[in-house]
């Protein structure tokens, strides 16, 4: 919306922007010196940061697309939002789901290109919610073997005339805990059950992980971060004794058929955007890439494995570089509400307490191979990308690569604050447990475990103005 | 010195009240050109559902005796229904009646359609809900109705799409549209379920539109009519920017032409079996021009018109609102001359330029709305909603 505007108004709001930003200066010299400038702009995705606080603040692309690629944007949203339909149809470049889905399109589990959520009652339709499913051995690459008879996700979903895999349901546990100050809060931890399993008993030793769908924006900045600057974050052995250790890690590239740095997902599995996308389209559509070209059905899934199929693959190269595309240049909106005392402070409490230390605010974006806007941004998503040992009430005890079962990737908090307008909740962490971002920092432990003790003993005060700053975001 | 001051004083005042006026003025205009909306919006519903009901007695007539004359007055009758239907796609993407949280948009007008959800497909005989007499023993309007209410994930069966699959079956051709036979309702297998399907579709589709019409009646209270009218003339506004802002740049420019057009895979289009899809580019962008400029030819020929929004922009913007008008008629002229059909259009060198350019001036189309909106101070949104 940034970009449409015409130049006056773009020079009018630049000048605002330098007159607000004098004003601060002046201001904060005439107070004190205490008082530090502002570190960091509230363009947190840099030059492609737009302005946009509605339901569509997620799905705006990047100011500065070039040419074609703006027009291209558009391929990849059709494809990432139109359902798809079964094959054998006319439109024979958007058939060939499932057989076993679990979605008929991306959008339905990244609604608005935001993020999914736990189901709020059994059996509610696809809400962004999926159970990956896996083995305790590992193959060669490290990554872990599907259930024999389930493969790796549970899919609910499956073609007329093919038996879906079954029914889940979630059930929760409360666990009670207070605030130094005495205030109670209650927590919720869920266990999934399986039901109506239509290809047999799942094996004895099977691990389950649930997952919700994450907000898709600014994903070509986080992948035009410089490899080396997250090594340079990484400590693995805490050398330097601060009680936090993050690694990086390494996933196999389909592409390239090497091991090499994860940074997408809730694990840090997927090394690339386009690699995210065809895994997604694989486990969640049922829709083959040439990167993932078999159909995702087990031995036992005989039905599945006959079904008509819409093409090998099933999606082309073209139309998937094209969702890459759209991906990659989702635009993050700007920080809102960033000279408001409240924020101010709460952010400052952020960085006290250390949150910082693994949600790190600044990176610089190195050369992006293809979206020139990208390139040499200063952004501010929030991450290190990096694992960490979340402890193990988190823990959902399955390896992924290098990940342990209590190891997650921080994930980016640009765009919390904007969930509950683009998706009209408030439910965080990889599988939507926590009602609340309060609930979502006193799940944190392992690693975090002292920035949560050290949240707990704050004032009521001085928490919400935490909160207020993520909400800013 | 006093008598300046006084001289100035008096030029201020008057400067100040003609201000003022020229704010009501634009105030007054603006209801009116937001009145004039709701009139074009409630005939352009009367005249779809009008021929949708005509295209239900055809329907009726073909399936009581399927005949090649019958079958053809259908599909005659399909294409002339989606004339004014195309045009009220410019009244979507705010909200409003239409695709609000539990507006009908996807049960009229779904795309792509699920065809092998359906019917038979080339290469499965069995497939659909048409021929699957084990889960669906029964073809009722009560199931349709819940198969399409499965959830957020529906996959949706009925409307516009899926009567025209019903008739013309899966394009398989590049030299012509799809070739159902008409016996297909007669001797072919579970041909009575098929015409149950039919006539279900029918009906549903007269159904939903009903809804359209009573929500935009300026007899009933209750209605949305009434409530877009007596909102701030701003959000209204901001509104009707918004549908056609949207329509223009991103749903037609950008889903239906330019992806179509990048693909070039012959059936990513939306009237795919029936090979339509040129008119749905014009019918759409009738919508934008109707809209602007106040005035919507009906289908007896007669003409709903009133102030404007081009008459509140020559108020505001006269410039802006010239260059709009040029667009509106660049466009016009450019998508009138896209060669049906489309699926060779976006294939054949010539008119894929033409597409192409087309593409461009229904963005710059799209994009002026935005800087008209400006010049109000409202701001519009033009990226497709989801």
């Amino acid at each position: 919306m940034f970009r449409a505007l015409a130049p006056p108004w773009r020079f009018a709001l630049a000048l605002a922007v330098s007159l607000l930003a004098l004003g601060a200066i002046l201001l904060a010299g005439s107070r004190s010196q205490s008082q530090s400038p502002p570190a960091r702009s509230h363009l947190l995705g840099g030059g492609t940061t737009i302005y946009n606080e509605t339901r569509n603040a997620f799905a705006q692309p990047a100011p500065g697309l070039e040419g074609m690629q703006e027009l291209l944007f558009f391929v990849g949203n059709s494809f990432f939002n139109q359902n798809w339909v079964t094959a054998p149809a006319s439109t024979t470049a958007r058939d060939g789901l499932g057989p076993l889905f679990n979605a008929r399109s991306c959008a339905s589990c990244h609604f608005k290109d935001g993020r999914g959520r736990p189901p709020e009652f059994d059996g509610e339709a696809p809400t962004g919610f999926l159970v990956r499913l896996s083995l305790r051995e590992r193959d060669l690459s490290g990554a872990s073997l599907p259930e024999p008879n389930y493969g790796g996700q549970f899919q609910d979903s499956a073609l007329e005339r093919i038996d879906e895999e079954g029914d889940f349901r979630l059930r929760y546990e409360t666990i009670k805990g207070e605030f130094a100050d005495g205030m109670p809060y209650e927590l919720r931890k869920p266990a999934i059950e399986f039901d109506n399993l239509a290809y047999g008993a799942l094996h004895p030793e099977v691990m389950t992980s649930p997952r919700v769908g994450a907000q898709l924006i600014g994903l070509g900045l986080l992948e035009a971060i410089p490899e080396a600057r997250l090594l340079q974050l990484a400590d693995p052995n805490d050398q330097d004794g601060d009680g936090i250790s993050g690694r990086p890690n390494y996933v196999r590239d389909e592409v390239s058929q090497r091991q090499v740095i994860g940074r997408f997902g809730w694990k840090a599995n997927q090394p690339t955007i386009l690699q995210q996308a065809a895994s997604a389209f694989h486990g969640d559509l049922g829709i083959t890439t040439s990167i993932f070209p078999q159909q995702n059905c087990s031995p036992v899934q005989l039905e599945c494995q006959r079904a008509i199929h819409g093409g090998e693959p099933e999606i082309s190269d073209d139309d998937l570089l094209k969702v890459a595309l759209y991906l990659s240049s989702l635009a993050v909106p700007a920080q809102r509400d960033f000279d408001d005392p409240q924020v101010r402070r709460g952010e400052r409490l952020f960085n006290e307490i250390r949150c910082g230390a693994c949600h790190v605010d600044t990176h610089q974006t190195g050369i992006h191979p293809s979206i020139p806007a990208l390139s040499r941004q200063t952004i501010h998503p929030f991450t290190d990308l990096l694992l960490h040992d979340m402890g193990e009430g988190l823990a959902d005890a399955r390896q992924d690569f290098e990940a342990t079962g209590r190891e997650w990737r921080t994930p980016p908090l640009w765009g919390i604050g904007m969930i509950d307008v683009v998706n009209r909740h408030s439910y965080f962490l990889h599988d939507g447990r926590a009602r609340s971002l309060t609930e979502a920092i006193l799940w944190h432990a392992g690693e975090a475990e002292a920035s949560k003790t050290a949240f707990t003993e704050l004032s009521a005060t001085d928490r919400q103005a935490l909160i207020a700053f993520l909400e800013s975001l | 010195m006093k008598r300046l001051a006084i001289f100035a004083m008096i030029a201020l005042l008057a400067l100040a009240a003609g201000v003022s006026a020229a704010d009501d003025d634009l105030a007054a205009l603006q209801q009116d050109a937001i009145a004039t909306y709701a009139d074009i919006v409630f005939a352009s519903y009367q005249d779809s559902l009008e021929l949708a009901s005509a295209l239900n007695d055809a329907l009726v007539a073909f399936v009581a005796m399927p005949d090649a004359d019958s079958h053809a007055a259908a599909k005659a009758a399909w294409l002339a229904a989606n004339e004014p239907y195309g045009q009220t796609e410019a009244y979507r993407f705010y909200g409003g009646p239409i695709d609000d949280e539990d507006g009908p948009e996807g049960l009229l007008n779904a795309w792509p359609l699920d065809e092998a959800y359906v019917d038979y497909v080339e290469g499965d005989a069995d497939a659909g809900i048409i021929n699957n007499t084990d889960d669906y023993p029964e073809i009722t309007k009560e199931l349709l109705i819940s198969l399409n209410e499965v959830g957020a994930e529906e996959n949706i069966s009925t409307g516009y799409h899926a009567i025209e699959f019903l008739l013309w079956g899966q394009d398989l051709y590049a030299d012509s549209a799809g070739q159902r036979s008409h016996e297909d309702y007669a001797t072919a297998a579970k041909a009575e379920r098929r015409g149950q399907y039919l006539l279900i579709a029918g009906e549903l589709l007269l159904e939903n539109l009903q809804d359209m019409v009573d929500q935009w009646d300026p007899a009933n209270d209750e209605g949305y009519r009434g409530a877009l009218l007596s909102m701030a003339s701003d959000e209204a506004i901001t509104k009707i920017l918004t549908g056609i802002g949207v329509l223009a740049k991103s749903e037609l420019a950008g889903e239906r032409m330019f992806v179509a057009w990048d693909n070039q895979d012959q059936e990513d289009e939306h009237s795919c079996f029936s090979d339509n899809t040129h008119r749905d580019i014009v019918t759409n962008f009738m919508g934008v021009n109707n809209v602007y400029t106040g005035s919507y030819t009906r289908i007896d020929g007669s003409v709903v018109q009133g102030a404007s929004l081009a008459d509140v922009f020559d108020a505001a913007a006269a410039e802006l609102n010239a260059e709009m008008l040029d667009l509106l008629a660049m466009a016009e002229s450019q998508v009138n001359a896209i060669p049906a059909p489309f699926d060779q259009a976006i294939i054949d060198a010539e008119p894929r330029e033409l597409v192409f350019n087309s593409v461009l001036s229904l963005q710059d189309l799209g994009d002026k709305v935005v800087e008209l909106a400006a010049t109000l101070d409202l701001v519009i949104d033009t990226a497709l909603p989801e």
